[in-house]
């Protein structure tokens, strides 16, 4: 489904990724770690163009992402969840869902309304369809956040951190409704340091550290035997 | 001083209705050239604000010394400037007399106001604009969104809210600073008043003046509050009408 050839990013001198190869298949759970830094985010931001590759290929079901097809691609292929929600605050919960799909799928509005009210039943929220954004809690935004990309039925969903600006006691209903989605054949890729959400939902893990992908495998594997310095003494602090 | 307190004077100002008529002619002018060169100050604004925040450096360029040149020299200067350099500009161009190169001084008052209130108002936009997060755009990116189509859905919709309170201030300011009509002989209230002053010494005459301008501007004072009020309040869901949905 994805495949990434040799793709290099610079922020300026910054090299932040560094000759990264890595292939996605269709319907797989992909969980990336790392510190902070490390680029697993400016990853994911590759794959739906919101950052443009200095280097390397991506392709998408075998086309190549360029900056020309970027749009299309992404309107196409892959749908982004942030780690700030990102809710359009001048629309209600419902307006939010509706407009990439009315606007630029030209789906009747009646059927774009029923598609989104079955998405927020997904993520329980269809009370607060009329409600602003800024009325929810964070745990409650995400959820919408989550139901926003299901509305626009992309094959790809990219989790960039939607856990890390969360309140400790709203993971957890996020995370529930994360794993409720793996259940689907969408291709889910998370950049997370849930390693409890990995081990339940994560065909595979890949640990990035400065810009490169150190150590993939199994999530068992990262729990029982990871076989990298680097990866020891990360997980070691995030895994208690 | 003492003039004020003199009820003859202020009876004589209202005595004689072909006075007040010419302030109210002098108010309804100041209102026309208010009105005029706030739709020439919000074209250009919305111009010059757009092309500051666009990518091409050339356009961002442009944009910055317009605004810093008109910010940074004085109203009077720009308006005595046109109204002496227009008119020279015409006669050589199209080929005219002296008479037939002049402009009604209105025309140069609207410029003025016009293009220094541009300044203004495109650094409004401008901070409008960035002062949406840049997340927005991102998820719009994300859901498939194109520039344009962002700007138009999410982004402007944000931005109008934010800048509707000072863009009515700069409306207000706009609407004291086309008494610069005056100086260049544009019969608007400031100059209708000035001259009856000086005709009668009666300085009665500026108060009336103040009086119009106040009734002009401080409705507009009063909506720019209301709008601050407005824009800083989360938008509330109406309990007994579903909200409409774009």
């Amino acid at each position: 489904m994805i495949k990434i050839n040799n793709l290099n990013k610079y922020f300026g001198e910054l090299h932040v990724l560094k000759d990264i190869n890595l292939q996605v298949k269709s319907g797989e759970k992909l969980v990336i770690i790392g510190p902070s830094g490390s680029g697993k985010s400016t990853l994911i931001r590759c794959i739906n163009y919101l950052e443009e590759p200095t280097s390397g290929e991506i392709f998408i079901d075998n086309i190549k992402m360029t900056k020309k097809n970027k749009i299309e691609m992404a309107r196409k292929y892959s749908s982004m969840v942030f780690q700030q929600f990102n809710l359009y605050p001048n629309m209600t919960v419902l307006g939010n869902l509706m407009l990439a799909p009315t606007k630029l799928q030209k789906v009747p509005k009646e059927e774009a309304r029923k598609t989104a009210m079955e998405a927020l039943k997904r993520v329980g929220l269809e009370a607060k369809a009329d409600q602003y954004p800024q009325n929810l809690s964070g745990g409650q935004q995400q959820r919408v956040a989550i139901a926003r990309a299901l509305c626009t039925k992309q094959p790809i969903i990219l989790f960039d951190e939607p856990t890390s600006a969360l309140d400790p006691e709203m993971v957890q209903e996020v995370l529930d409704v994360m794993i409720e989605l793996s259940k689907e054949n969408i291709t889910m890729i998370c950049v997370t340091h849930e390693m409890g959400f990995a081990r339940e939902v994560a065909d595979r893990v890949i640990f990035m550290d400065d810009g490169q992908i150190i150590e993939e495998g199994t999530p068992e594997h990262f729990f029982v035997n990871p076989e990298n310095e680097r990866t020891k003494a990360f997980l070691s602090k995030i895994i208690r | 001083m003492s003039s004020l307190f003199n009820m003859d004077k202020w009876s004589r100002l209202f005595a004689d209705p072909e006075i007040i008529k010419g302030f109210f002619e002098g108010m309804k002018l100041t209102i026309i050239v208010s009105v005029c060169g706030l739709m020439l100050a919000l074209v250009l604004g919305i111009i010059f604000g757009v092309m500051s925040v666009s990518k091409s450096k050339v356009l961002r360029g442009i944009a910055r010394v317009y605004v810093e040149f008109f910010q940074n020299t004085p109203l009077v200067l720009q308006t005595f400037f046109y109204y002496y350099s227009l008119p020279a500009i015409r006669r050589t161009l199209f080929h005219m007399s002296v008479k037939e190169a002049r402009l009604p001084a209105n025309v140069y008052g609207i410029m003025g106001v016009g293009i220094y209130h541009g300044a203004y108002i495109s650094e409004v936009i401008r901070a409008g604009i960035e002062a949406v997060p840049k997340g927005q755009l991102e998820a719009a990116y994300s859901q498939g969104f194109t520039t344009i189509q962002a700007m138009r859905y999410i982004i402007l919709p944000q931005t109008l809210k934010m800048i509707f309170p000072p863009l009515t201030n700069q409306a207000l300011n706009l609407v004291k600073n086309s008494s610069v009509l005056a100086l260049i002989g544009g019969f608007d209230l400031m100059y209708k008043s000035n001259s009856y002053v000086c005709a009668t010494s009666n300085i009665c005459g500026y108060f009336l003046c103040a009086m119009m301008y106040f009734i002009i501007c401080f409705p507009l004072a009063r909506l720019t509050k209301y709008l601050e009020v407005r824009a800083q309040r989360n938008p509330v869901v109406k309990t007994a009408k579903k909200a409409e949905v774009v």
